[in-house]
Parts: structure tokens; C-alpha cells; sequence
């Protein structure tokens, strides 16, 4: 067992090696700072949706303006500079991009730059996390079925036996410390503190259960011709968050995709996005559409159902809407947590829908509705749907 | 050299590289601190670089930032640190672990003569601090210095949180730039306190205001009439109004100023003090950046081609030489341009093409052909080397045949194209405008002149303008700091858009006024 001893600065060799960890420090600093930047221009990203697009497979790249420190320094503009290439008095120079990549090196001829950008990697649970705090959107209480559970290891204490790739290093230390000083061996000059096996520590693990909780969304969009370009992509933004918060509260979410003019099928997010049709509207095919899925595959038992369903508001009948109001009664809002229905402004449509549902509906606190006026309005959109926390 | 061999984790076939590179290098006549290489892997490389070098520094999340962009610019393949050298006596250099053995040359070839720069430009003299009795090498234990910053600060850390030390830190680092290249050189203070009591004793048998001697009485009159005595007297006024007034005259170094006399709390001036003493190690760095990537790439280039690539190794070096000096989208490469201008120095010593003979020739072919063997090359870089900073070094070497070899110009923006454009290609243009962005550095002259304007106990700077504004956003927000430092509202008379302007900031809001 080699002696333990605290770290002294024998040298610059041992030196380079105990930093890392206190980059990593500042690293940490600076990564609070950028979720500070996110939330306060968290609506601009949420309404511009140019997150959803420069999505990987668990992170974000999020485009933030260079955080400087600023100084007394010369406007960009008046300055210009000295450069070397060829080309004729009057003839542009390119951008150049201002990165200064040389080792120490700061100020230097040559032109600063316009705008840094820089961008930042944030996991969409972390960004999800951030939009929960900014929206204050409670924590989503699972239904009460917890059925499926399962088997998780967990290190959380501490034994005196156990492998040396457990050995806990600082509690060794500190009890080792803790015999030396008792018996009057520790030598203040010459902090050597040598373990004996009594003083080794190991971590320890507990075997838990964890109640998991299923959820399944189920998207519904109408695509019928008077769902334009803008709308749907208000449709993607608004759900791309809303999956990113769900997401962060269950672990295996699944998502449907339904998209629906007079007739209604299931689709691939891809497609979900992509498509656009144009015919006649009648809701009732989604809606029937998803109760068949939730029969057939979640059972209400043991998912947690979230139904959410866009469109313009313009069904085609009377009778269509009576026929979806009565869907939802009997079968849709009994099996579901929280059936969202989102309506999106269109130049064409009469949004009629959304009074209809109000007016036969209201009361019930499983229905959830909200208007979405422009990309402005998807946030607060959001906040309707999800405020609830069920 | 043996004295300073501490231990490193250089292994052996690094070690031989280093002695071989370096014989070579004292060969030429390079003198340099002992040096330190040390092998680091990248991202220890990042980190560092992150740390401007040195391994500890005071906690700040901007060393996060530089280290977070570094290491992304490296995983994306886009630049990569060969090489970090810090002046500090001994020097410290890093390897990076895994770079072929012609890149390890190359960097060692290259840092020598980094460490001779440190050690020679009298520039660097600013970073002394005091120097060896027993060897009369200067002392400059600058790890030490920083690592000692870190550990002070990290202790108020504790006691006062890191988010006050951290936002303290940030409003510092706003005036960074505020300090006075020329102060390290300026002899020590006399003690002020002395010469107030000597004022004091001495008004009261001070003869009247200024008198001349009058040995005869009668003469009294005609020796001090009135009038005289009268505008003696006044112009003793003012200066006693001046000797009262703080700080006496204008002064750069507004950080030394704060430091002095702001209303800090003890950690708040152990913070200040941190950040102006890195500032002044810095400076010097920024005011030879061409000078010194000039001079190490001038010899990386003939010590690997002359010394010490085999027949080999030559493609390889040859490659990443040019990596180094390439001017991409016509930006000015500080590589490319210093090397090139001790070449051409170099060569017009050699030939004698210096001195009033040469200045007066206008004849385009004997100018060609000009050669009078007189083989001072290699002496006058050397003493260039030593004596110049960016600006006198362009200043005086710069010359219409090496601006049309070089091909540079002038560029600037342009407002009907609402773009960059190159302005223009002749000698004076291109030659001022390359010494306005390197003068100070590239930052704009700002100076404290009053700290009790209007008796109110304000501050105010003056800013020197020539012939560019102020970023004036940004200029508010070092407003903000100031008045977080001094307490007090401060203001700054400048120039915005060719009008005398005043921006103020009393601790609530900014106010930017003409000024008559």
C-alpha cells in the first residue's frame, strides 16, 4: 500500500497533472453563466426554432454571442487595418473569420472582428429543465400505477471490506488521519499518513426498486389546406418542446404521430413534419384513429396517455364536431392524463372547433385548450398545456 | 545549465533532442534562460492554454470559456497548440505528447528562441523581478507570482464567496487595459509624505512669492516692482493648485490609481492588485507580438534547415513551416511578417544598404544592385532584437520595397458597399495604419485626470482620441465597473463622432452629453 500523502507542489511535472480538475471548476462557472444566458433569451430560442433543427443525438448547439469582458476598446467600424494578398485598391477582402488561434497571443494587428458567436453544447434534458423553470411548470405527477418496477444499483454507503477498485480514497485518508492523530503518531512536520487495513473504507452499494413510469404521446396534427407553411411549423416548435419536457420527466416515452384531413393515418415524425396535404377536415378521423391506438397498445392501466391535437379550427360539419366531442366523453379524456388541444391562427380557417370544445367541455379539467396566435404565443401555449403538472 | 535540471518528465529520446537543439542554438549565439520542456497531452495542452500557460491561476470562468473552445476547435480538428512557451526564468515549454519527432524539433527550435527574446528585449525588463546577486540573472519566478494570486484569492473565496470574488474579478478585468506600459521603467517614487512637511515648514519664513534677492533697499522696486511680484505670485498659485490636486497630472495607469485610492475592502484590493500585476507581466507580450514570433520563427527556420533536419525530415518541416506562415484571406499573419522583416533587415546589412548614401540614391539600378559586403546582417538583428517593440520596429524597418514585396495594404470600411475594402497600396498609408492598430497595443490612451471633479469626490478619465471613437457600449459598461470600484460617479470626456463628449455613469444611469 503506498503512503498517502496531500498533495505538495513537488514540482511543475505533478503540477500539470493536479489541474485538471480545477479547470474543470471554472469550466463549471462558465457553463452557469451560459444557462443564465439561455434562460434569459429563452424565448427568442424557443420561438425561432432554430434548436430544432441542430438537434444531435442528445445535444444542443445553441448559438450564444461571445461572452466578453468589456473594455475600452476602438468601434469596429472607423478601424480597418493592415493586410497582405493580392487585389486592387476598392476590391472587398473577405470576412475572415477572427478566431485568434496562436497560444498567448492577444492583441494583434489585424482587424477585430464583428460579432462572436460561440456556440454552446447543452443536453435537451438540460434545456428542457431550463424552459421548466422559466415557465415555472410543476413537476408532472405520474398516475398512480406503478406496476412496473424496476432494479437499479445505487452507491450510497460505506463498509470496511469490499474491492480495492470500491476503495473510497478520502474516507481512508481521514480515518487513517483520524488513528494517527489519536494515537499520537502524526507528525505535523512530515504529514505522512500511512493506511493500515483497519482503515480502509469501500464503498458500498443497495440494490432498489424504482417504480417506472410509462408515458406515450400522441401528436395529432390536421394537414388539410388551410394548414400552411407557418402553421406547421409553429405545430413543430410547440411540439418539439413540449416532447423535450416530457421527456425529461419519463424515462421511456414513446411518440405517435397522426396526421388527419378527411381521412387519418399514422405517420413517422419525419413525415409528421414534412407533409402537407390538402383536402377537406374531419377531426373525428384522428380522434378515432387514437383511441384505436390506445386500445390495441396502452392500455390506460399502466400508461400515462398524452394526446395532443393541433389544427386550424375549421372542421368540416356540425355533425363531425358532435361526433369528436363524444369520442373525446367516452373514450379519449377517460384514458388519457390530459388532452391538449392546441389551435393555430390561420388566414383561412373559421377556429370555430376551439369554441365548440369549450362550450361542450369546458368543465372538464382533463381538456386543456389554448389558441396560438403566432410563434410568439407558442411559449405561453406551452404553459396552458403543461402548467398543470398532470 | 546542470544547477537548474530539475525534474521533468521529458523522456530520454526528448531529452538528447533538447541538448542537440540547443548546442545548435548557442552555436548562433542565442542566449537564453534555462529551459523546462515539459510533454503534455491535449488536453492538459488546452488547459493550460486556457491558463495562458501557467498551471495555477486564480479561480474565473473565462479560463472555463478559453478551455471549453479550445478543446472544441481541437475535436473538430480546426487548430491544434504545438507549442507554449512562458517567460519566466526558468522558462517552462510544453510538448504536445504523440507530435512527430520533426514537430518536437521544430517547437524546441522555436521556443529557444522565444526564451532568448524574453531574456534580451528590453521590454521583458518589466517583468523582472529584481535579479540574482549571486548570478545577476534576473529573478522572474512568475508561476510562482500566479499560483500565489490563485492561492490568495481562493482563500477569499472561502471567506466571501466566490460569486462576490468572480463578479469582482469581471469588473477588474474591465480595466485591465487601463495601465501604463511605461510605468515599470519609471524610477521608484520619492515619498510624498516627506516633502508636505517640508512645504509646511518652509511656508512660514518663505519669502514673499518669488522675490528676487535686493542687496541695496533702494533698489527694492526697481528689482520686484509690483507687476512682477503679482504674476509671480499667480504662478505660484496654480502650481500649489496643481500640487493639490490628485493625481497631479494625468495618469495611464488608472489601476495603480484605484489601487491607491479607491474605498476597497481588503479582498477587493488583493483582487485589483492580482489583476494589474498580470496585466503589467502581460503587456509586454502584446507589445512584441510580431517582433517575437518574428525572431522564433526566423530561427526555428534556420536551425531546422541548416542544423538540425536530416534529408528526411526536410518535406516534413517544410509543410509545417508553412502552415505557420500562411497569410489566409488576407489577414496579416505576425508569423509571416516578422520573420520576413528581420530577413529583409538582415539582408540590407549585409549588403550596406543603410545610411545617408543609401537614403539619397535614386537610382532605381545601382539601388538593385547595391552591395557593399558589409556583413553586419546577423549583428544589427541581434541589436534589434534587444532594442525595439512592435512600433519602433516597424517604425524605422518598414519600407516602401518591402510593402510592394509583401504585398500589403491598407483596408478599411466601407460605408456605400457596407463592406471591408482595401483602400489603398502606397508605403505612407500602409505604414500608418499598421502602426495605429499596433500603437499601445491596439487599445485607445485613457487617462485619470481628476478624482475630485467638482469637489465631489468624482472621478474623471480623459479619453485621447485619434481619430477612432469608442465602442460606446461597451465603454459604458467599464463606466459600470469604475463606479463599482471608486464608488462614486465617473465619467469619461472623449470624442464621438467629431464631437467632444461626455459619458457619465452615476451608479442608476448613463448620460452622454456634447460638450462645448
Amino acid at each position: 500500500m503506498p503512503a498517502l500523502t496531500a498533495a505538495s507542489s513537488a514540482g511543475a511535472a505533478t503540477m500539470v497533472r493536479w489541474v485538471s480538475l480545477r479547470i474543470d471548476q471554472d469550466q463549471a462557472r462558465f457553463k452557469g453563466i451560459v444557462r443564465g444566458k439561455i434562460r434569459q433569451n429563452l424565448r427568442r430560442y424557443v420561438s425561432q426554432g432554430e434548436l430544432t433543427g441542430k438537434r444531435g443525438k442528445d445535444l444542443v448547439s445553441i448559438p450564444l454571442p461571445h461572452i466578453d469582458i468589456p473594455r475600452f476598446r476602438y468601434s469596429d467600424r472607423q478601424q480597418g487595418g493592415v493586410g497582405q494578398g493580392p487585389g486592387e485598391p476598392g476590391s472587398p477582402i473577405g470576412p475572415g473569420d477572427d478566431e485568434d488561434g496562436e497560444g498567448e497571443g492577444r492583441g494583434k494587428a489585424g482587424k477585430e472582428g464583428a460579432e462572436h458567436t460561440i456556440e454552446v453544447d447543452v443536453t435537451l434534458d438540460e434545456l428542457a429543465g431550463i424552459l421548466g423553470e422559466e415557465l415555472a411548470l410543476p413537476d408532472i405527477e405520474p398516475r398512480g400505477k406503478n406496476k412496473l418496477l424496476d432494479q437499479k444499483d445505487r452507491y450510497v454507503g460505506i463498509r470496511r471490506v469490499g474491492p480495492n477498485s470500491l476503495r473510497h480514497f478520502k474516507r481512508t485518508y481521514k480515518q487513517a488521519l483520524l488513528r494517527q492523530i489519536s494515537t499520537g503518531t502524526y507528525d505535523a512536520r512530515h504529514p505522512i499518513v500511512v493506511p493500515t487495513r483497519d482503515d480502509m473504507r469501500y464503498r458500498s452499494w443497495k440494490t432498489q426498486e424504482e417504480p417506472v413510469a410509462n408515458a406515450v404521446i400522441v401528436y395529432m396534427m390536421d394537414v388539410s389546406g388551410s394548414m400552411g407553411d407557418e402553421q406547421k411549423e409553429i405545430v413543430r416548435i410547440e411540439s418539439f418542446w413540449i416532447d423535450a419536457w416530457l421527456r425529461k420527466q419519463y424515462k421511456g416515452l414513446e411518440t405517435r404521430f397522426i396526421i388527419h384531413d378527411a381521412v387519418a393515418r399514422e405517420v413517422t415524425r419525419d413525415v409528421f413534419f414534412r407533409t402537407r396535404e390538402s383536402g377537406g377536415t374531419m377531426i373525428s378521423s384522428a380522434y378515432k384513429l387514437a383511441a384505436k391506438l390506445i386500445e390495441d397498445e396502452f392500455s390506460p392501466a399502466e400508461w400515462n396517455i398524452y394526446l395532443f391535437h393541433f389544427s386550424d379550427g375549421d372542421n368540416w360539419s356540425v355533425d363531425d364536431t358532435t361526433m369528436c366531442i363524444d369520442l373525446l366523453k367516452t373514450t379519449l379524456l377517460p384514458a388519457s392524463n390530459v388532452f391538449c388541444y392546441g389551435q393555430v391562427e390561420s388566414p383561412y380557417g373559421s377556429g370555430q372547433f376551439i369554441k365548440d370544445l369549450r362550450e361542450r367541455l369546458g368543465a372538464d379539467a382533463r381538456l386543456v385548450t389554448s389558441e396560438i396566435r403566432d410563434r410568439d404565443a407558442i411559449i405561453g401555449s406551452i404553459k396552458d398545456f403543461l402548467g398543470k403538472g398532470r | 545549465m546542470a544547477r537548474h535540471d530539475l525534474a521533468t518528465v521529458l523522456p530520454p529520446y526528448l531529452r538528447d533532442l533538447q541538448q542537440e537543439v540547443e548546442a545548435h542554438a548557442r552555436s548562433f549565439g542565442l542566449d537564453f534562460f534555462p529551459t523546462l520542456f515539459e510533454v503534455v497531452s491535449y488536453d492538459q495542452m488546452n488547459e493550460l492554454a486556457a491558463y495562458g500557460g501557467f498551471p495555477v491561476r486564480y479561480p474565473h470562468w473565462r479560463f472555463g470559456m478559453e478551455f471549453e473552445q479550445l478543446s472544441k476547435s481541437h475535436e473538430y480538428g480546426l487548430s491544434k497548440i504545438y507549442e507554449m512557451v512562458i517567460n519566466n526564468n526558468p522558462s517552462v515549454a510544453y510538448l504536445l505528447e504523440g507530435n512527430s519527432i520533426v514537430d518536437q524539433k521544430l517547437v524546441m527550435a522555436h521556443v529557444f528562441a522565444h526564451v532568448d527574446f524574453f531574456k534580451n528585449n528590453y521590454c521583458f525588463k518589466a517583468t523582472n523581478q529584481g535579479v540574482d546577486p549571486r548570478t545577476g540573472e534576473p529573478v522572474r519566478k512568475w508561476i510562482d507570482a500566479m499560483a500565489n494570486h490563485g492561492a490568495t484569492l481562493r482563500r477569499w473565496v472561502d471567506r466571501v464567496g466566490i460569486e462576490a470574488v468572480e463578479e469582482f474579478i469581471d469588473t477588474c478585468l474591465s480595466l485591465e487595459n487601463l495601465i501604463d506600459p511605461q510605468k515599470p521603467f519609471h524610477p521608484p517614487r520619492a515619498r510624498e509624505k516627506k516633502s508636505e512637511f517640508e512645504l509646511l515648514d518652509g511656508d512660514e519664513t518663505l519669502e514673499p512669492a518669488g522675490r528676487l534677492r535686493v542687496d541695496r533697499d533702494y533698489m527694492k522696486d526697481f528689482i520686484n516692482p509690483r507687476e512682477f511680484l503679482e504674476s509671480q505670485q499667480r504662478g505660484l498659485d496654480a502650481e500649489r493648485a496643481k500640487a493639490k490636486r490628485v493625481p497631479e497630472r494625468p495618469d495611464r495607469d488608472v489601476l495603480g490609481f484605484l489601487l491607491e485610492h479607491a474605498p476597497l475592502e481588503r479582498w477587493e484590493r488583493d483582487v485589483l492588485w492580482a489583476v494589474r500585476t498580470e496585466a503589467y507581466y502581460f503587456w509586454p507580450q502584446m507589445q512584441t507580438k510580431i517582433m517575437n514570433e518574428g525572431w522564433a520563427s526566423y530561427w526555428h527556420s534556420r536551425l531546422m534547415t541548416e542544423k538540425i533536419c536530416d534529408d528526411g525530415e526536410i518535406i516534413e518541416y517544410a509543410e509545417r513551416n508553412a502552415g505557420v506562415m500562411e497569410t489566409a484571406s488576407g489577414r496579416l499573419n505576425p508569423y509571416k511578417l516578422g520573420v520576413e522583416l528581420y530577413r529583409h533587415i538582415e539582408e540590407r546589412w549585409d549588403r550596406g544598404q543603410f545610411g545617408p548614401a543609401w537614403e539619397d540614391c535614386d537610382d532605381l539600378e545601382a539601388r538593385r544592385s547595391w552591395n557593399l559586403n558589409t556583413g553586419l546582417g546577423r549583428k544589427k538583428i541581434f541589436q534589434v532584437r534587444a532594442l525595439y517593440n512592435d512600433v519602433t520596429f516597424i517604425d524605422e524597418f518598414l519600407t516602401p520595397d518591402f510593402v510592394a514585396e509583401q504585398k500589403m495594404y491598407a483596408f478599411g470600411y466601407s460605408k456605400r458597399n457596407d463592406r471591408f475594402e482595401i483602400e489603398s497600396r502606397t508605403f505612407a498609408d500602409v505604414k500608418e495604419k499598421l502602426l495605429f492598430s499596433i500603437t499601445n497595443a491596439g487599445q485607445p490612451f485613457v487617462r485619470v485626470t481628476d478624482a475630485n471633479l467638482g469637489n465631489r469626490g468624482e472621478l474623471m478619465l480623459a479619453h485621447e482620441h485619434q481619430g477612432i471613437d469608442l465602442r460606446v457600449d461597451w465603454a459604458r459598461e467599464v463606466l459600470q465597473a469604475l463606479v463599482r470600484v471608486w464608488r462614486r460617479p465617473v465619467e469619461i470626456h472623449t470624442v464621438l463622432e467629431n464631437k467632444p463628449a461626455t459619458l457619465r455613469f452615476d451608479g442608476r444611469e448613463h448620460v452622454q452629453r456634447l460638450r462645448a
